[in-house]
């Protein structure tokens, strides 16, 4: 019965038998299960994450019941971890789930090696002073590390791991790797061999608009002393010279052509994106380079060199309007070459693994291939330290954030997640937490704010009465729907961390459940 | 079950300080105490509809915010692939209907909460039956089905004389959509946000392959699985038609669709493929749904309750590079056929019911065929099911001014067929008829009329 992979039949489609291996593979420690961390597991533990360790030192009260998915009546009073972790297991029998009953923030003071076992910890509701401890133990250990937040109707996601490259980034709308500024000498020869002139109307309908753009920016070429269309008039004449060589006005293929000319007049080599992680320090290898590094090394000097300024080709093409045999023709083409260019690729890399005294077979042929057809495609995300962060953020974007108007009340909650840790350590409850207090707390969060922003460097910046007495209101409840939010949005951030695929949110997610403006704040 | 008295208070811990407790940022509506979060549990009434991927989260979601009175309409049986996200589902629920599991296990895990489930067809409910709630929560894949419950939403809309929407009969909607990493959330009032169908061209419809490219120039493996599926099948199966729910009949175009690449030397036709090209699937995972769900609920509670600003109105989110979350304030189409005050018919007083049935079926902007119509509730020719067709056919002769009771003007209910991007869809349209030559007739209140 095939039953365990139709089951994932949904997810498949978008990360892949190589995904789920990942995620297969993946230990996760959740710190705290909150509904938050309850939601954020939920989403993983349906995904088929390898195994799960639930940490939190709590016993389940009445109030638990009302806010969280994973408990029932029957939990109250005994041990949170084990009710919710019970309640996780029975959503997919393929996950190992395992839970300790111990306080996160005793943990991370008492216990720092423990959290060198997990693939990835998801760090929920921790105060900023437990933030700042467990960031710098998961960094020593590299283990992935993410912490999601829900406080009334805001809260916070933030990823910090030190480098996760990506491979297969998978990017929503990526102009495909035609070459038809630079067309290689077979690719030329391919178009060359057929005479659009000789045909007769169905053929001439059926050549593929690749063929007729390497054809024609060949003959402006040869007209204009070897430069192609760049002006906007010179653009202009290029598409009148294609509409001219329609036959019929219904034929698809030239209008494809048209639509396509830009392809022709794009410049030629790689793109800033990709220059720069080309650029990086990085890809002066050592034995402890990592495969990513070793080949973006390979591929620096493939551009050099064979590439002659271009990544490898990916070797796929779009559909066209075309016959079959012109198309799989052409499709043969650009596999060559993307196939050409792999083994140039291969050998570089062979020999920078040489250089650095690593085994030669370190990096499998399936990884070098994948590494090729993404090269385009490829991303680094760098995470500051959460100590780096909260001592020195970017102070001109801060000030950015504070004043824009769509920014101002996510970078309003930013500043007042943090002033309300402030406060409760040093009054012991959040602000609002409790009843009888409210007008109290209002000026003292006002005042920890203002201490906090004038410690940034932000004299004067002031954050609205109404937000600050929106914080008190809030009490640091966590409600349902937000934690749901956050934990989705965790949980998603989750799987691109470990399938190495999809692109990885930069920066603080703040929530802004008051209009659902939520923000990135890159501080 | 029972929820012992000395409990309740805290249960409601965290919701009680966004409910008790007055706040700066809030609706004009919002009045802040016990009696609003037990207003709440008592006399709000959502209406959750499709019990999938986004349903399971919207139900669960919506009980753990403080609503009591749920119901969850879908007609569809759990399958082995939605397990892996819609989450109230197990492995020997498979072929049981999906509201009802879902119901069941969100009141087993939340107490105090009721959910009706309807296992049925959104298009088998009279009408009436969603003027009953106080909101209507849409968890759906399908355009079809969100645009049928935009209408039968905005067909509850009246217009005062000054053409302004009368808010007593503004049916809020709360409609979210995913497909893999993306998703959108929005608020649908009618008369004041724009509707489902004013915005329409934010689901464009799916672009189908040329029958002759599928015929005589394949280039892709999706090709080669329509050409077996669209073509191939008919030849061969001569008026069996085909079910993609039925394994063999699948295999068979697999089969085909290999032997048809391999003759023209096209690479990829894959079993998988196969599925997902014939039955259109889209890839659908549990954040998303989770995200979408809890963005939904979270604006459900805060237009209950007053008890924060909302979105205005439509929210993105795209998670595929980075994380992109966007609100954009979209606007009512001023011209709309559904949530506008509806399209004016003007008739003599002597046409009968067939009669007009037969000019909807003529009239341009409508071209609705097979119309059932109703007037104020009460069913004046229905097409189906039989039962009803029978006790409502003798109507057909009778002239619609003496069913409709002999007034000069009324607004009149249709649902019927209509074509849209070359394909039969069923919709209801709101139409206000007039009667010329009766009194309470003016000239004015023809202008701007069909
Ligand atoms: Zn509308």
């Amino acid at each position: 019965m095939a039953e365990p992979k139709t089951k994932y039949d949904r997810q498949l489609r978008i990360w892949g038998e190589q995904g789920q291996a990942a995620l297969e593979k993946a230990s996760i420690c959740l710190l705290n299960c909150g509904p938050t961390g309850s939601e954020t597991l939920k989403n993983l533990v349906l995904g088929g994450v390898g195994s799960i360790t639930v940490i939190d030192g709590s016993k389940v009260e009445a109030g638990d019941l009302g806010n969280n998915f994973m408990l029932d009546e029957s939990c109250l009073g005994q041990s949170k971890a084990k009710c919710v972790c019970s309640f996780l297991q029975e959503l997919n029998d393929a996950v190992k789930a395992k839970f300790i009953e111990e306080y996160p923030g005793e943990l991370i003071e008492t216990n720092p090696s423990f959290f060198s076992q997990f693939t990835l910890v998801v760090a929920t509701q921790l105060v900023e002073s437990s933030m700042l401890k467990l960031d710098r133990i998961c960094r020593d250990a590299n283990v992935k590390l993410i912490f999601a937040r829900s406080y009334g109707l805001t809260g916070l996601v933030r990823i910090s791991v030190k480098e996760h490259t990506v491979v297969d980034s998978k990017p929503d709308h990526f102009l495909d790797d035609l070459r038809l500024n630079n067309p290689w000498p077979e690719l030329k020869q391919f178009a060359e061999s057929i005479d659009l002139k000789a045909l007769d109307p169905v053929a001439h309908k059926h050549i593929p608009y690749v063929v007729i753009l390497v054809k024609m920016a060949e003959e402006w070429a040869k007209a204009h002393g070897g430069s192609l269309p760049s002006t906007r008039d010179e653009k202009k004449a290029f598409k009148d010279l294609l509409k001219a060589g329609m036959l019929a006005f219904d034929e698809d293929n030239f209008k494809e052509a048209v639509e396509a000319s830009f392809k022709v007049f794009a410049p030629l080599g790689i793109s800033p994106d990709l220059q720069q992680i080309i650029n990086d320090s990085c890809t002066e290898v050592h034995s402890n380079s990592s495969n990513f590094w070793v080949l973006v090394a390979a591929l620096k000097e493939f551009v050099a060199n064979e590439g002659g300024g271009e990544a490898p080709l990916e070797g796929s093409i779009p559909d066209m309007t075309s016959s079959t045999e012109l198309y799989v023709n052409l499709q043969k083409i650009y596999q060559a070459k993307a196939e050409a260019d792999f083994l140039v690729i291969e050998q570089r890399a062979r020999n920078i693994l040489k250089g650095i005294g690593k085994d030669l077979d370190s990096i499998p042929k399936t990884m070098i291939k994948s590494f090729c057809k993404n090269a385009r495609k490829l991303k680094v995300c760098r995470y500051r330290s959460i100590e780096d962060e909260f001592n020195n953020p970017s102070l001109s974007e801060l000030q950015k954030y504070l004043t824009d108007e769509e920014c101002s009340i996510a970078m309003g909650f930013y500043i007042l997640l943090r002033a309300a840790d402030r406060f409760a350590a040093n009054y012991n409850s959040f602000p609002g937490q409790f009843e009888g207090a409210m007008d109290e707390d209002i000026s003292r969060l006002k005042t920890t704010a203002v201490g906090l922003l004038s410690d940034l460097g932000c004299n004067g910046s002031i954050l609205t009465e109404d937000l600050i007495n929106e914080m008190c209101r809030f009490g640091a409840s966590e409600l349902h729907a937000v934690a749901a939010f956050i934990g989705g949005i965790a949980s998603q951030e989750v799987i691109k961390l470990i399938t190495e695929q999809f692109v990885p949110m930069s920066g603080t997610f703040i929530f802004n459940g008051i209009d659902q403006k939520s923000q990135l704040l890159v501080l | 079950m029972a929820d012992s008295t000395t409990n309740q208070p805290s249960r409601t811990r965290d919701l009680d300080k966004l409910l008790l407790r007055p706040g700066n940022l809030v609706a004009p509506i919002f009045d802040p105490g016990a009696q609003l979060r037990d207003d709440i549990g008592e006399y709000a009434r959502i209406l959750v509809v499709g019990a999938g991927g986004l349903g399971c989260e919207l139900l669960k979601d919506l009980a753990l915010s403080g609503f009591k009175n749920l119901e969850v309409i879908d007609m569809d049986r759990i399958e082995v692939t939605n397990l892996n996200r819609q989450f109230l589902f197990r492995l020997e629920d498979v072929g049981k209907p999906k509201a009802e599991v879902a119901a069941k296990r969100v009141m087993e895990r939340v107490s105090g909460v009721n959910i009706v489930p309807h296992f049925c067809r959104i298009e088998d409910k009279e009408i009436e039956f969603y003027n009953d709630f106080s909101i209507i929560v849409l968890g759906l894949d399908s355009i079809e089905a969100r645009s049928y419950i935009n209408a039968v939403a905005c067909s509850f809309l009246e217009y005062d004389s000054n053409d302004n929407p009368i808010e007593e009969t503004v049916k809020p909607m709360v409609d979210g959509g995913t497909e893999g990493f993306k998703g959108h959330a929005r608020i649908i009032m009618p008369g004041s946000t724009p509707c489902f169908e004013c915005t329409i061209w934010l689901f464009p419809p799916q672009v189908k392959f040329p029958l002759c490219t599928l015929a005589e120039t394949p280039r892709t493996p999706a090709h080669c699985i329509e050409y077996a599926h669209l073509i191939k099948w008919d030849e061969v199966h001569s008026g069996k038609s085909f079910d993609p729910d039925e394994p063999e009949h699948m295999k068979w175009v697999y089969t085909e669709a290999v032997k048809r690449a391999e003759l023209f030397g096209i690479q990829g036709v894959t079993y998988s493929l196969t599925q997902g090209v014939v039955k259109n699937i889209i890839p659908a995972i549990a954040s998303t749904n989770a995200i979408v769900s809890a963005a939904c609920a979270l604006e459900t509670l805060k237009l209950v309750s007053g008890c924060s600003k909302t979105l205005s109105n439509y929210l993105t989110y795209n998670g595929v590079e980075g994380l992109h979350v966007k609100v954009t304030e979209f606007v009512r189409d001023k011209d709309c056929l559904v949530c506008g005050p509806g399209v004016l018919v003007e008739l003599d007083t002597t046409v009968t019911l067939q009669k007009f049935i037969d000019i909807l079926e003529e009239h341009p902007t409508l071209l609705l065929s097979k119309a059932s119509v109703t007037h104020r509730g009460k069913n004046l020719y229905m097409q189906a099911p039989p039962v009803l067709e029978e006790m409502t056919r003798s109507n057909l002769k009778l002239p619609l001014f003496e069913l409709m009771g002999k007034v000069s003007k009324d607004v009149v209910h249709v649902t019927g067929s209509t074509t849209k991007n070359d394909q039969k869809t069923s919709c209801l349209r709101k139409l206000r008829i007039a009667f010329k030559g009766v009194d309470g007739m003016t000239d004015t209140d023809m202008a701007g009329g069909a």
